[in-house]
């Protein structure tokens, strides 16, 4: 993975310094809140329900043991003993003082890790792939982009005071599993007909109170103009971004309303003026960032293993983790293991310090010390060999994250919601698990297959509730909590939004209005391989509609 | 009925303003502004405080009393007052079966 040079380094602890001192000043009364609000936001600090929350960056989701080990220390040392993974592969910490927050950003300076761009109206941490740099169906390791990427958006002068914040995600396999399409900038890894590694470009994508599908502006971009091209895009939404209107600032409202050909040709020509300048990405710079990300030497090893093939016929738990928690290896007689951090009736995202000092060591002793952090909240170790999933997974059972869930009903997004957030409508924990509960069994899970619920607890939906096959949108009304359920919804590479059903539901009906859906699918599937979200768009809302309302 | 909430600065710490220009870590604690002059008066004394460097992020909140004990009207202010629904060992929820 990689590795900080010199300039990173003093670029971080320059940083943190910097923090310190705005800290200071401020207990000492020589900054107003008003004066040190932003200068908190820009270091990921931010003030919530009950307390200060820290956000912490995770470039790409990727982390070795030691770091994570570190994000361990701080749950125990400065808060409440646990953290919460997010739908950015980022962690935050619900319960920091603010008193402390200087100690904390030079304990993640140790081990090259910082808040930095985790909040404001810049570009944000650059997401991707959760399996990037293992999966069987890649292209290209798509990290070394988003290296790239962060290394340019970092204290980019021009871009730091955007009309809004600004979101990139980057995938490097034909399925989407980075949610590219709802994104300002996705970018899809893609070869031409001579071999050479590009980019499929979308901009415009987005969720929050007016969700879009991203637009694709470039079908392929050649890798070395993958900065000019950034960044042309940047400076026409940073020039015709709205300002006035903080709902209407993202790039997909100028998209919406310039319309995609007037801004293509705007980007187009932005480029065309830069392109052959100091942006231009050279060949050996990106072989060099490539290396950081040199995949760990694994041996060839044979397609199945005796080992676990012997258990699977005779613990249906552990045949229930293989069956969904793996996805397949490029080199043979490997896989990388979802760690579900979502356990019946659990929190989705959230880890005790212990169990992340756990991940820590289970990625040192089976997985090359590599950890990734998906943007559905789970934990991946990207390359673990067959043989060892039979320890592995005794040691994840005991740990509390071993639910062979990934991709089912249970394996569901939650945002924080108004347990913790101070701009949420609703509460979405609370609904999530007790979903979780109701379709709890590992049998029910697996009858009813791939299911992808999310749940946001305000319209800003940071549960991405738009592209969930079902989404939960929870509002206030009436000064009661209320949820509105929509279909269809999907973040691949077939990306869709999702429709509102119809009039939404108290928090005693929801979760029976979630099981006649299920229910509905079941009856209506042609056979087990139908998925939900395959049988929806085949038959349309009318028959989830009657079985919610009734025909009348 | 309405009072005067905040976060404490050093540590977010949820609070409320309470007699004496004190603020209180307690709702049921907290002083009541009734009226439109009261509660003008209970939002000057908060925006002293934020000045002060004792808290941040201050607004009135409305309040019923239920068995003689002051308790938010809003489910929002109801669990800001208590903690995270999810986690009932933590936040003032605990404190105050710990007491």
């Amino acid at each position: 993975m990689y590795r900080y040079d010199e300039f990173d380094h003093g670029f971080v602890s320059q940083r943190t310094e910097q923090f310190k001192d705005q800290v200071r000043r401020r207990m000492a009364g020589e900054l107003s809140e008003d004066e040190f609000k932003p200068l908190r936001l820009m270091n990921g600090l931010y003030l919530q329900l009950h307390a200060y929350m820290l956000r912490v960056a995770i470039p790409y989701g990727t982390l070795n043991g030691r770091q994570m080990r570190k994000l361990a220390h701080i749950a125990r040392t400065y808060d409440k003993g646990y953290g919460h993974f997010t739908t950015r592969q980022n962690i935050q910490f619900n319960w920091p003082k603010l008193e402390d927050t200087p100690a904390i950003l030079e304990e993640l300076a140790e081990v090259e890790m910082h808040a930095i761009q985790t909040s404001g109206n810049c570009i944000r941490n650059v997401t991707a792939d959760h399996f990037a740099g293992a999966a069987a169906d890649e292209i290209a390791d798509p990290r070394p982009y988003a290296e790239i990427l962060r290394q340019w958006s970092s204290l980019h002068p021009e871009f730091s005071f955007l009309p809004r914040k600004f979101k990139i995600a980057i995938t490097g396999a034909p399925h989407d599993r980075a949610a590219v399409q709802v994104h300002d900038i996705g970018l899809q890894l893609t070869r031409n007909e001579a071999g050479e590694v590009g980019f499929t470009v979308f901009v415009g994508g987005g969720l929050g109170r007016t969700p879009m599908i991203g637009r694709k502006v470039r079908d392929f971009l050649p890798e070395e103009d993958l900065l000019a091209y950034s960044e042309a895009i940047l400076r026409v939404y940073n020039l015709y971004g709205r300002r006035d209107n903080k709902y209407k600032a993202r790039i997909k409202i100028l998209v919406h309303k310039t319309g995609l050909e007037e801004l293509k040709s705007d980007i187009e020509a932005e480029f065309e003026r830069i392109r052959h300048g100091v942006l231009r990405l050279p060949e050996e710079e990106v072989r060099r960032i490539e290396a950081y990300f040199a995949p760990p030497p694994l041996e060839v090893l044979p397609e199945t293993s005796t080992r676990v093939e012997a258990r699977r016929a005779s613990d249906p738990a552990f045949a229930h983790f293989l069956k969904h928690n793996l996805n397949p290896h490029r080199v043979s007689g490997h896989t990388s293991v979802t760690l579900s951090m979502k356990p019946i009736g659990g929190i989705p995202g959230d880890a005790s310090d212990d169990q992340m000092d756990k991940i820590a060591e289970l990625a040192e002793r089976f997985g090359h010390d590599e950890i990734r952090i998906s943007h559905e909240q789970n934990v991946i170790l990207p390359h673990v060999k067959l043989d060892d999933l039979s320890a592995l997974y005794d040691e994840a059972a005991v740990a509390g994250f071993a639910e062979g869930n990934s991709g089912l009903i249970t394996d569901i997004i939650a945002c924080p919601g108004m347990d913790y957030c101070a701009l949420a409508t609703a509460r979405s924990i609370p609904v999530a698990q007790r979903i979780s509960e109701r379709f709890g069994t590992p049998e029910r899970q697996a009858e009813i297959g791939e299911l992808k619920i999310k749940i946001s607890g305000c319209i800003n939906a940071c549960g991405h509730h738009h592209v969930g096959h079902i989404g939960i949108l929870g509002l206030e009304k009436k000064g009661e909590e209320f949820y509105q359920v929509t279909l269809g919804g999907s973040a691949n590479e077939n990306a869709s939004i999702g429709e509102i059903v119809g009039r939404g539901f108290s928090s005693e009906e929801v979760v029976d209005a979630i099981e006649k859906l299920v229910d509905t699918y079941l009856d209506l599937r042609t056979n087990g391989d139908e998925t939900f979200l395959d049988a929806y768009r085949r038959v349309g809302e009318q028959p989830f509609k009657e079985a919610l309302y009734g025909t009348g | 009925m309405q009072v005067i909430t905040a976060n404490r600065l050093l540590d977010g710490e949820v609070v409320w303003l309470g007699l004496n220009d004190e603020w209180v870590e307690s709702v049921s604690d907290a002083r009541v502004f009734d009226g439109k002059e009261a509660v003008a008066e209970g939002w000057a004394l908060g925006t002293a405080a934020e000045k002060d460097q004792k808290v941040v992020s201050v607004y009135e909140m409305a309040v019923i009393e239920e068995d003689g004990q002051l308790v938010p009207v809003r489910l929002r202010e109801k669990i800001r007052a208590a903690g995270p629904t999810t986690h009932p060992e933590l936040g003032k929820q605990a404190q105050a079966v710990s007491a």
